[in-house]
């Protein structure tokens, strides 16, 4: 993405992944995709390691650990 | 229920002094603020630490609380702090997240150009791609790693991730973006590396 005429979409393309981008700037990211295949790579690569890292799994607060809190917390008084 | 209600109700349990009120915070929001403290900390013990601190700190202040931001916000806050002022203290050359001037770092340019996306599901989404892929989050500069966690995996919004971190909304996206086109270059170079060698 280093050529001429790329490096200026590029601060604007986490906006036209989220939906938050001017009508303006997603078309000319649109019409600038359909032309260059490096860019095409980078918005497809990017939006999938923003999906991906969606789907990660999300480590639960283990159950020992909120044993430790609870006696803290009783400790200080606002727990019984 | 609504969140905001939700809240309101519990923030007045809790200012009552019930008792059962701390207990069903402590419920809701630990999951969260312990995520958090985890991917800032990089250790469990750490980040046990900070949960603790948190809900001692915010039960202590919530009188302080003003009800501006949600409660969950105000806890990510709470936590948020914890963990600087302990990875302070474990690295004092460590460069605090608010005080980074956005305007004067160029964004990463993409260089990796393998399209992974053609690659298997099951490749993408195998235990050691998500390992790969916790490593990237835990390497990220703490400022990005931040802005990152909340937004894309704690789901807050920007303005909320904003009030968390004491940022402008547009210190947040920028941030989120820098954070994503480094992730997607660390990614690329995983995913090439593990198709090159699988062919």
């Amino acid at each position: 993405m280093s050529h001429e005429g790329c490096s200026h979409l590029l601060a604007g393309l986490s906006d036209f992944l989220d939906g938050e981008a001017s009508a303006e700037l997603c078309a000319e990211i649109q019409k600038h995709m359909a032309d260059c295949n490096k860019c095409r790579v980078v918005i497809n690569t990017l939006r999938k390691t923003v999906e991906l890292y969606h789907q990660l799994p999300q480590p639960a607060f283990p159950d020992d650990a909120r044993e430790r809190l609870h006696k803290t917390l009783e400790l200080s008084g606002y727990l019984k | 229920m609504s969140e905001i209600n939700q809240d309101r109700e519990l923030l007045e349990r809790i200012r009552a002094g019930d008792i059962s009120a701390c207990d069903d915070c402590v419920r809701i929001h630990s999951h969260g603020i312990y995520r958090l403290a985890l991917r800032l900390m990089r250790d469990p013990a750490d980040a046990e630490d900070v949960v603790q601190e948190t809900f001692l700190s915010a039960f202590k202040g919530i009188d302080r609380f003003d009800g501006r931001s949600g409660l969950s916000t105000w806890l990510y806050r709470i936590a948020f702090n914890a963990a600087m002022m302990r990875l302070r203290r474990r690295r004092p050359e460590f460069v605090p997240v608010d005080r980074a001037d956005e305007q004067e770092e160029d964004l990463p340019i993409p260089e990796a150009m393998v399209d992974w996306c053609l690659l298997p599901e099951q490749e993408l989404v195998r235990s050691e791609a998500r390992e790969e892929m916790e490593r990237a989050i835990g390497e990220l500069p703490p400022k990005l790693r931040a802005v990152f966690v909340m937004r894309e995996l704690e789901e807050l919004s920007t303005e909320e991730t904003a009030q968390a971190l004491g940022l402008s909304e547009q210190a947040v996206k920028t941030r989120l973006h820098r954070a994503r086109l480094l992730l997607r270059e660390r990614l690329s170079s995983y995913f090439a590396a593990g198709a090159s060698t699988n062919r």
